[in-house]
């Protein structure tokens, strides 16, 4: 008799939702994230199974970060090819410090992906032929086993392919749920799906995506060179670094954002973790809505908004006077020591009428 | 939704299965025998034990392994181009596809030329598991199965079980994060409390019965691994981070079939003790 080791996928994944002991409660998952939508014109997860896909397969545009690909606008539910491949490769972890990141297609956060409610999806997942380790991958906006891990489940230079049909509208992480799982999202693997509800969000003038996430080196912070991943540190939540997009410069001097006054303004905003939640908030703006979680309800005039790890939301605001807003996570040991600073230049004329600094 | 998981999987599973538990098929006139070459590869005595696994239905348990012998390192490129040119069925030009996809031996420059970049004591990679199991007959000789890899591989450089030592549970995830060391010769570090050498950083390696890894989708069939990894796991302990380091090594047995030719696994051979 042979005797088998099981593997669970699932059960990786579901250690970031700390729910997996205790399942039991949890009656269903797979449309509680349209539950207490205040928002009009959102299909139910039923209706959204019966749009049918129209036309032939298409390749999606998937765009690295801080970019977003174009909106869906109002087109139809379609067929779409989402082609991802994990890539394992040294880069700027800090300014003269490296590390050896594991991502989905070379870049932290992975390409951010868009769809509509109703498009079918296949997704290709290939893992680069000189990756040392197996990858996978569980999107949360998957309704189904895993979330896609275990179809997906590619050893190196391998590619495995699974379908979905995207569901629910809202803002969605994506991440690694190989095992041992908290190491490959340590290691940077990670991104945001964006399903669009029917007709499309409103139009903005600029969008941007940003992720925060957690690292964990042998040296600590600031030790120059590359740096190993440090399992003890992140067994005990000790991250030497806590940053926007894979590295503490992504967001500043020549690559900070760059925006209009008048211009609105949106950002898909994610924490790929692995163990630390965002007190996302800009300094010196106010965000006019905040979709709460990255579902469907829509909060105003918020300050600081709370975005758990494997989770996100989608912040919009306009800025009105010319200067530098500043990224942070408002946990502000980590802006200050651990790297979550990230900056926008608005330019545009002086408005007095709005803020004026007296002499 | 939970039954369809299961369905979707055991159908999965049960392909992958099948694949493996084929002898090797029979195609045309394409040569099953496979010739004896003479290897003086050196093993070593591995003495009968007991480990305690960290994952499956035993997790936990202590499941006993006989004594045997292994390879003191994986096979290298050298030693597989002396089986090749007594099995010239097995060369790149004219393996069968279904017992080795096109990664296999890509690297290689002809059927009997070697790799230009790896060293012809690096270990030989872009293997399948049927041609990993012809070399081992070729030699007289076996793949060492699960139990007896990670039974081996629980020895640090002093003692037979290194398990319970955190500086150990690091190295082992450190290896993880070495890139490329599959083009350099083997023996780069020393040899475990066994005499073993590379068991970690340098190539993945096949066993007997890898396909035993399953891939399920849901964690609470398998009640052991759930509250093993999860539940409990939370207070960590040394036992637990051995289980980290683990989880890579199963995570790679489950991802591969038997055709799969890839750039970091290779293997290495065993051979049981005739009383
Ligand atoms: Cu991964």
């Amino acid at each position: 008799m042979k005797k088998q080791f099981f593997l669970s996928t699932l059960g990786f994944a579901a250690i970031f939702a700390l729910t997996s002991c205790n399942q039991g409660n949890n009656p269903s998952n797979t449309t509680s994230s349209n539950s207490g939508s205040s928002s009009s014109g959102t299909v139910t997860v039923v209706d959204a199974e019966k749009i049918v896909a129209e036309g032939q397969f298409e390749e999606a545009k998937l765009t690295a970060p801080p970019n977003v690909p174009p909106p869906i606008g109002n087109r139809k539910a379609k067929k779409l090819i989402v082609r991802m491949e994990t890539i394992e490769k040294v880069g700027e972890l800090a300014d003269g410090t490296d590390y050896t990141f594991w991502t989905f297609d070379g870049t932290v956060p992975g390409s951010f992906i868009r769809a509509r409610v109703g498009d079918d999806i296949e997704f290709h997942l290939k893992n680069n032929a000189n990756s040392t380790v197996a990858h996978n991958i569980d999107l949360h906006a998957v309704n189904g086993p895993g979330g896609g891990a275990a179809a997906s489940n590619a050893a190196p230079g391998k590619e495995a392919v699974f379908s979905f049909k995207a569901l629910n509208p809202g803002l969605y992480v994506y991440h690694c749920a190989t095992a041992p799982v908290p190491e490959h999202i340590a290691n940077g693997m990670y991104g945001l799906i964006l399903i669009e509800p029917e007709g499309g969000l409103p139009p903005v003038d600029k969008e941007f995506y940003i992720m925060q996430g957690d690292f964990y080196t042998k040296g600590k912070n600031g030790a120059k060179g590359l740096q190993q991943f440090d399992i003890e540190k992140g067994i005990a939540e000790h991250p030497d670094y806590i940053v926007f997009n894979g590295s503490t410069r992504s967001l500043l001097g020549n690559n900070a954002l760059q925006v209009k006054t008048g211009e609105k303004v949106r950002i898909y905003f994610g924490v790929g973790g692995p163990n630390i939640t965002s007190s996302f908030h800009i300094i010196g703006e106010i965000f006019d809505k905040v979709y709460v979680e990255g579902g469907s309800t829509i909060n105003e005039h918020v300050q600081t908004t709370l975005v758990p790890a494997g989770g996100s939301a989608i912040v919009e605001f306009t800025p009105t006077v010319p200067g530098d807003l500043v990224i942070v996570d408002h946990s502000l040991f980590r802006a200050f020591h651990k790297g979550t600073i990230g900056k926008i230049k608005v330019t545009g004329p002086e408005n007095p009428n709005v803020f004026k600094a007296h002499k | 939704m939970r039954s369809l998981v299961t369905v979707i999987l055991s159908v999965l599973l049960l392909s992958c299965n099948k694949v493996t538990d084929t002898l090797i098929p029979q195609s045309g006139n394409w040569v099953d025998t496979v010739y004896p070459i003479v290897s003086e590869k050196k093993m070593q005595l591995i003495d009968a034990g007991s480990y305690k696994t960290f994952f499956g239905k035993d997790s936990g348990s202590f499941v006993q392994v006989k004594s045997f012998y292994l390879d003191e390192t994986p096979v290298t490129n050298k030693e597989y181009l002396s089986f090749l040119k007594k099995n010239p069925q097995w060369t790149r030009s004219q393996v069968l596809r279904l017992l080795a996809d096109t990664g296999y031996l890509h690297n290689w420059q002809g059927d009997y030329e070697m790799p230009a970049n790896a060293a012809p004591d690096a270990p030989v990679t872009n293997i399948s598991w049927y041609a990993a199991r012809a070399y081992a007959k070729s030699v007289g000789k076996r793949l060492p199965t699960i139990d007896e890899w990670e039974f081996v591989g629980a020895a640090d450089q002093v003692s037979k079980n290194a398990s319970d030592k955190p500086e150990f549970v690091d190295y082992i995830v450190k290896s993880l994060l070495k890139r490329m060391m599959y083009l350099k010769p083997v023996k780069q570090e020393a040899a475990n409390f066994y005499g073993i050498y590379d068991m970690y950083g340098m190539v993945w390696e096949w066993t007997e019965d890898f396909s035993a890894v399953m891939i399920t989708g849901d964690s609470r069939d398998d009640k052991n691994a759930n509250e093993g990894l999860f539940c409990a796991g939370s207070a960590a302990t040394t036992q637990d981070l051995k289980n980290y380091a683990a989880f890579a090594r199963f995570a790679m047995r489950g991802s591969v079939r038997a055709n799969y030719c890839i750039n970091n696994l290779g293997f290495r051979c065993a051979k049981n003790i005739v009383e």
